[in-house]
């Protein structure tokens, strides 16, 4: 199965003044396409960074990265921007909506970046991402009004509306209560199914954690545990 | 298009922080418009009180003897010379008027009252009677008072050499200008002529120009031309040096407040759009997470900057134009007329308005270059 994301002995290094602090030591690790994976570990283990560094949001001190078979450490920022926009979906614990715009221009905003034309056929597909995350009712409403776990399911549909290839999830569900936490799972499951989308999801929650493919476990910038279920 | 709608989301999103600004920008601008065209009507009224009714530009005789014998080769001489737009002649000499014991000195003019009538403006102003014939007078009213002479009286005038000529006046002319009102008897060319013993000559050939501040230029392109006559030639400026002075720093004053305005609506959008690039930097974080490049977030501040800078120049305009309009209807003599003639240069009036958006396009450029250094990560690390 071919890889979406590969590192390869990738290090990374802060640097704060005079400070300098070492977060990643030689990662090699890659995921196959249509995978379903999460990457746990205690928080200060580095899985941020490393998906951060996955993602193309952040740069290898040391190493190569490559999002679908290119090499991203060593492309322009304008180049990455667009690789971003058309192979990325990101899922933060924190929403990150704009709340200037409405859920269904919040969903759309990826493609609106990405300067792509057929506006019907992105509309759709809009509705349907809201329709599957279960928010067709709310759509227009600004994303600002809207409820906690109605924020991180538009969230989520933002992060599908470019049909990405990989989506990265950082503790998506850490703002979430137990019932919205599985029912989002159960979506990014469905997803992961119905589109072939690879999902990498850092989580905390062991429980969670059992429920995906394969389970990365990272310990102070190292990989500790790699379980393929 | 993306970086604009955006930007429109943004202004929208914080609505009294927008209109604030824009109410900054558009009181700058109407501070500019209404400053700059009242300094500028006061100017022009000013200019065209001095050099309205007389002539811009003159040619005299350079010898002892002020007769110009050759008028007609000089008006033929500089006949191209671009920018005239009218010429006379003046037969002129000084002279006493001396009616019931009262004696005034009078300057006399001979004119061809018709083409003289083009630079001076007199048959306009021309209080009671009408224009001279032969052996008629036009006084001025100041000297018509003094004198007690009206219309269809006589006059007495006596030249230097104590010759007498009587002369009835015909009319009284009221330019508004004290010394000329006081002190001018005019009449026709030939009278003046036959009076002062002149024969075919002149004193004077006098010109009107377009441009009234280019009076030097032709000046001095007609004494180039008129270099082996013995004439000099003179122009409204060389004479009017303090009162161009004068305007020349009313000018500066007028640039430099308006210099200050400006800087002030720059600063103030500057540092509004700064506060605003942090304010939104968790959006604009996460729209380059999404994909967004450095230029095009840096292009939703620059837009934001000139859309904020179009909307308050608009105003502006506007709020000055209304003020402008509410000081000639207040601001009034006790004859109800406005204290200044107001001329509205529509060139100056848009240009400050442009210059306004381009000020604030300027003053988004280290905010939009702010946005475009944020890198998402760091967005999204301190979240």
């Amino acid at each position: 199965m071919p890889e979406v994301v590969e590192l390869r002995k990738v290090g990374k290094v802060y640097v704060n003044g005079p400070v300098s602090t070492p977060v990643l030591f030689d990662v090699d690790l890659s995921f196959d396409e249509g995978s379903f994976n999460s990457i746990i570990g205690a928080s200060g283990s580095g899985k941020s960074t490393l998906l951060n560094i996955m993602g193309t949001l952040d740069r290898p001190t040391s190493g190569e990265v490559y999002v679908t078979g290119r090499r991203t450490d060593v492309m322009r920022k304008d180049e990455i921007a667009s690789l971003r926009n058309r192979t990325i979906g990101f899922i933060f614990q924190f929403h990150y909506l704009l709340p200037e715009f409405t859920a269904r221009e919040n969903v759309l905003m990826p493609h609106w970046i990405g300067g792509e034309r057929e506006v019907q056929a992105a509309s759709a597909k809009a509705d349907e991402l809201l329709d599957v995350v279960g928010l067709a009712k709310v759509k227009d409403n600004l994303s600002s009004r809207m409820s906690g776990g109605q924020q991180q399911r538009t969230a989520i549909a933002r992060a599908l509306m470019n049909d990405p290839k990989v989506v990265l999830a950082d503790e998506p569900t850490g703002n979430l209560d137990s019932d919205n936490t599985e029912s989002l799972y159960k979506m990014f499951r469905n997803i992961n199914e119905r589109f072939g989308t690879t999902f990498v999801v850092i989580t905390h929650d062991r429980r969670i954690a059992e429920k995906t493919d394969r389970i990365v476990g990272i310990k102070d910038g190292r990989i500790s545990m790699d379980v393929r279920v | 298009m993306l970086p604009l709608k955006i930007a429109l989301r943004f202004m929208r999103s914080s609505r009294a922080q927008t209109i604030l600004v824009v109410i900054g920008i558009s009181i700058g601008v109407s501070v500019q418009v209404f400053v700059g065209t009242l300094i500028g009507s006061l100017q022009q009224s000013l200019i065209e009180r001095t050099i309205g009714n007389s002539p811009h530009v003159t040619v005299t005789s350079s010898l002892d003897d002020p007769v110009i014998m050759d008028s007609d080769t000089i008006l033929a001489v500089v006949e191209d010379v671009d920018g005239l737009t009218a010429r006379s002649v003046s037969a002129d000499s000084p002279a006493f008027i001396n009616e019931d014991g009262r004696t005034s000195s009078v300057l006399v003019r001979g004119w061809d009252l018709e083409a003289a009538d083009q630079i001076y403006g007199i048959l306009d102003n021309v209080r009671a009677g009408s224009a001279p014939s032969d052996d008629e007078v036009l006084v001025g009213i100041g000297l018509a008072e003094e004198q007690g002479i009206g219309p269809g009286d006589s006059v007495n005038l006596s030249v230097a050499n104590g010759t007498r000529y009587a002369f009835t006046v015909a009319g009284v002319f009221d330019l508004g200008v004290s010394s000329i009102d006081d002190g001018w008897v005019i009449t026709t060319l030939g009278s003046a002529q036959r009076m002062f013993s002149l024969g075919e000559g002149v004193t004077s050939v006098e010109f009107k120009v377009q441009d009234v501040f280019a009076a030097d230029a032709v000046a001095l392109e007609m004494s180039t031309l008129l270099e082996s006559y013995p004439v000099q030639v003179d122009n409204w400026k060389d004479q009017n040096e303090q009162l161009l002075s004068g305007l020349q720093g009313q000018t500066i004053s007028s640039l430099m407040i308006q210099v200050f305005v400006l800087a002030a609506v720059v600063i103030a959008i500057a540092s509004v759009l700064a506060i605003k690039v942090v304010q939104k930097s968790k959006q604009i974080g996460i729209l380059k997470a999404m994909g967004l490049t450095d230029g095009a977030s840096s292009r939703v501040f620059l837009y934001e900057g000139l859309l904020l800078g179009l909307v308050g120049s608009v105003f502006g305009v506007v709020l000055g134009v209304s003020l402008l309009i509410s000081f000639v209807t207040f601001a009034t003599n006790p004859d109800g007329s406005p204290l200044i003639d107001l001329y509205l240069d529509y060139p100056f009036v848009i240009g400050s308005g442009v210059i306004a958006v381009l000020a604030a396009a300027l003053a988004a450029v280290i905010p939009a270059r702010k946005s475009s250094k944020l890198s998402p990560i760091e967005v999204i690390r301190n979240a």
